[in-house]
């Protein structure tokens, strides 16, 4: 049980401009939870990509128990016993559970067989799955077990898993956890990508690091420290943030029975939402992915309305308030998804600047243009918040999406906000632009903005927030103050295991 | 006026026959667009496939054959739109507004020497017993093939895409290309043959009315059923049976208000004219406010980067 399963040697694959993979080699054993380590950009992607067939390698070998291994698409990789659960792409939101997985087999047996299957297979690890649920409807967590018995249907020798933690509660990702030990008792591998160093501390046998495309280094997580991890992939010391402490002043925003549909089809209504928010406070607001989280956010910047008293800020309602009408107050807000909702791709910097800092800025007058100031008005976003651009005339996509980040943030930032609202603000950001977009949020704070910070991301939330809340299925618990809160109170607070139970093979 | 000249067998027949150009038009581009393609070129391939057909069997004098080359005048266009799209990942809108203009052209060049022909007739159905039936006879058993073809193609690709894998492949390209590619289906081939059968159906439906509904050949005699075909797939919410619904109550309209015409109404014909495609689409968008949306990934262009 413990002979050499996958052999990588020299491993290279580069693109117009970029080299993804240098020379990578590692191994992976039967029956051995191997982590793949380093952040975004530093080719974890291009490499899992390549042992899944999907994408060629320049150079280099690999071997499949001591055999040749070139994959020359996913359904070769398939039949070699390579199975994949895909962070983003890979569901198809109109289809059903049986037919989701039907897709991902080479040989699916007739429907009701496969559906009889999927049953079988779901509650014998654990994930319970109706086979005749359309996928859009499921929750996060729920379409990621449709991955896993996707994977699990194929009997795989090796199974490769990206970021499966980030949309579930802790609850989910320990019984996830005993899933995963139970497949590699029977021996099979899995290479385990996450950011979250504590859980591959907790689950993996070893580890190898990339950075910038370049193996870097290896490690058994048991015995390294989630400090040296994190150093060892940015290759820098780590600078944590630190919070000012200031007190608290007064009530600026006050939420009372807010209640909203969701815009979109599979989305979550907020249900009958209360919150307090006094000055210089930051409220982090946990949960799962799609527990209301895009709706809130929407209520608050005006971009969808709701009852006038619902929301008041400083006492005025401002429920029925436009986006501009807010930003006139003072409420400032930046969405998750930094390409098409906070930023136009397309349109530079100075424009992307315009769009939100027009009113507060006075970038315009008697609607015409001020181009000079707003050129200078987006210079000194990029040149405070340390953005990486050659300069304010850059499209929007063209920059990395923890540069982008830095810039919708302090875009907001810099219009001195009385309340700021972010949605995932460090979401697909590596640590260090990570680290300077806490501080400066925690900065903003001691100024006396009072902020609320939306994330997945429970150990952002704990290290900048001073009171925790949950929303779980549209409505938000009780406020609580962060100090103290244990990671199994949080959990409960995030809507428990969902139904979800520890494997019982 | 006079109402009792309406023969209702006579007039079930015509409707049959008058939406059989949409019917195969509309069921071709439903493949399409559940692949995940908008292409708004049915008028251009439909015209296309008019002229081809039409050519073909004054030359062979064999309806049949023209036919199949009227498939084959409508796939060859879709192939340009193909090439366009897929490979040169050009806009799929503009594209197919070009293929429509371009079509109407074509066809004009090619039908010059061919206006004012008399095609040789398409052979009717005519089985003993069945065919002589009262009422029944004349509705159901007595048109030529390509209405039970177009009825049959119906089922056909209802069957397909709800019962086989190569239906579930279409439809999980249609719904999230990226996912697709990921789990290492071709998107590329798939979406340009789907395009290539939207060709084909485009051009047997363009066929059938120089060949069978009208039957000569004039300029533009498509008249718009390529864009009544495009609004057909929309409005019957991608599904099969709603097409093969939509274009009966299209034909039939169109039928009971010549009807009307001719029997001298008392209703201005422009607003008879008009009723089929008002009251078409009225019924349709009433029975799309359910919940059944679009391909996810209608018109958005595929490249397989990275």
């Amino acid at each position: 049980m413990t002979g050499t399963l996958l052999k990588i040697e020299g491993l290279t694959k580069a693109y117009p401009g970029v080299v993804a993979n240098d020379q990578v080699s590692f191994e992976i054993n039967e029956g051995e939870t191997h982590a793949l380590l380093g952040e975004n950009g530093a080719g974890k992607s291009t490499l899992v990509k390549m042992i899944y067939g999907l994408v060629k390698p320049d150079s280099g070998t690999m071997q499949m128990h001591g055999t040749p291994f070139t994959p020359a698409e996913p359904r070769a990789a398939r039949a070699a016993g390579v199975a994949m659960v895909f962070q983003h792409f890979s569901l198809f939101d109109a289809l059903n559970v049986a037919e989701n997985i039907a897709l991902g087999m080479e040989n699916p047996p007739a429907m009701r067989d496969l559906a009889e299957k999927i049953r079988t297979v779901s509650e014998a690890y654990g994930l319970p799955l109706d086979p005749f649920r359309t996928v859009g409807d499921l929750s996060a967590g729920e379409r990621q077990r449709v991955e896993i018995i996707r994977c699990l249907l194929q009997d795989p020798k090796l199974l490769i898993m990206d970021e499966p933690t980030s949309v579930l509660t802790p609850q989910e990702v320990e019984i996830l956890f005993e899933t995963l030990r139970k497949l590699t008792a029977e021996g099979v591998a899995i290479l385990y990508i996450s950011h979250k160093l504590e859980e591959i501390r907790a689950l993996c046998d070893a580890a190898t690091i990339l950075r910038l495309g370049k193996n870097v280094g290896t490690c058994v997580p048991a015995e390294t420290s989630a400090r040296d991890m994190a150093e060892l992939m940015v290759g820098s010391e780590l600078q944590t943030p630190k919070s000012a402490g200031a007190a608290l002043g007064e009530v600026v925003l006050d939420i009372a029975g807010l209640s909203m549909p969701s815009p979109s089809a599979f989305g979550t209504a907020l249900r009958n939402i209360h919150l307090r928010l006094r000055a210089g406070e930051v409220l982090g607001i946990g949960g799962v992915a799609g527990n209301g989280q895009d709706e809130l956010l929407l209520a608050l910047s005006g971009e969808q309305r709701c009852a006038a008293s619902a929301i008041k800020f400083k006492g005025a309602p401002i429920g029925q308030l436009s986006p501009n009408a807010r930003r006139a107050l003072g409420l400032l807000t930046a969405p998750e998804e930094r390409l098409g909702h906070a930023a136009a791709p397309n349109m530079s910097l100075t424009e992307n600047a315009l769009l939100t800092g027009n009113l507060r800025k006075k970038l315009s007058q008697n609607g015409f243009l001020n181009w000079s100031k707003a050129r200078n008005f987006a210079s000194e976003i990029i040149e405070k918040f340390d953005v990486r651009t050659p300069g304010p005339d850059n499209a929007a996509r063209s920059l990395s999406g923890g540069n982008l980040q830095k810039f919708v943030i302090g875009r907001e930032v810099l219009q001195e906000p009385e309340v700021l609202v972010v949605n995932q603000p460090t979401w697909g950001v590596d640590a260090s632009a990570a680290a300077a977009i806490r501080q400066a949020i925690l900065d903003l704070a001691a100024g006396g903005t009072a902020v609320i910070v939306i994330s997945q991301d429970l150990d952002e939330l704990m290290e900048v927030a001073d009171n925790f809340a949950a929303l779980n299925e549209g409505r938000l618990t009780e406020v609580r103050p962060t100090q103290g809160l244990t990671i199994e109170e949080i959990g409960l607070m995030m809507g428990g295991a969902h139904g979800m139970e520890v494997a019982h093979v | 006026m006079d109402l009792s000249a309406i023969n209702p067998a006579l007039l079930l027949a015509s409707l049959l026959v008058a939406a059989t150009p949409i019917l195969l038009a509309g069921i071709g581009e439903l493949v399409v667009e559940r692949a995940g393609v908008l292409n708004l070129g049915v008028e251009g391939m439909m015209i296309t496939g008019a002229i081809c057909g039409f050519m073909a069997t004054i030359v062979t004098g064999t309806p049949l054959l023209g036919f199949i080359f009227a498939a084959l005048g409508g796939a060859g266009l879709a192939f340009l739109f193909a090439l366009l799209t897929q490979y040169t990942l050009a806009n799929q809108v503009a594209s197919g507004l070009a293929l429509t203009l371009f079509g109407l052209g074509l066809s004009s060049l090619l039908g010059q020497d061919y206006v004012g022909l008399k095609p040789p007739s398409t052979p009717q159905l005519d089985i003993p017993v069945l065919s002589d039936l009262p009422f029944l006879g004349t509705v159901l058993f007595s048109h030529d093939l390509m209405v039970y073809f177009g009825i049959g193609l119906v089922a056909a690709v209802w069957a397909v895409l709800k019962y086989t894998r190569a239906g579930l492949v279409l439809r999980a390209v249609g719904e999230n290309h990226e996912a697709a590619h990921a789990l290492g289906y071709k998107v590329v081939r798939i979406r340009v043959l789907a395009i290539l059968f939207g060709g084909a159906c485009a051009g047997l439906g363009g066929a059938y009315i120089s060949l069978v509904r009208v039957p000569q050949w004039t300029e533009g005699m498509t008249a718009g059923a390529g864009w009544i075909a495009l609004a057909l797939v929309v409005f019957a919410s991608w599904k099969p049976w709603r097409v093969l619904l939509g274009a009966w109550l299209f034909g039939g309209v169109t039928v009971l208000q010549l009807n009307f015409q001719a029997a001298g109404v008392a209703i201005p014909v422009e607003y008879l004219s008009m009723s089929p495609y008002i009251i078409t689409i009225v019924v349709l968008v009433i029975m799309s406010a359910d919940k059944s949306r679009a391909p996810a990934s209608l018109g958005r262009i595929f490249h397989a980067s990275s």
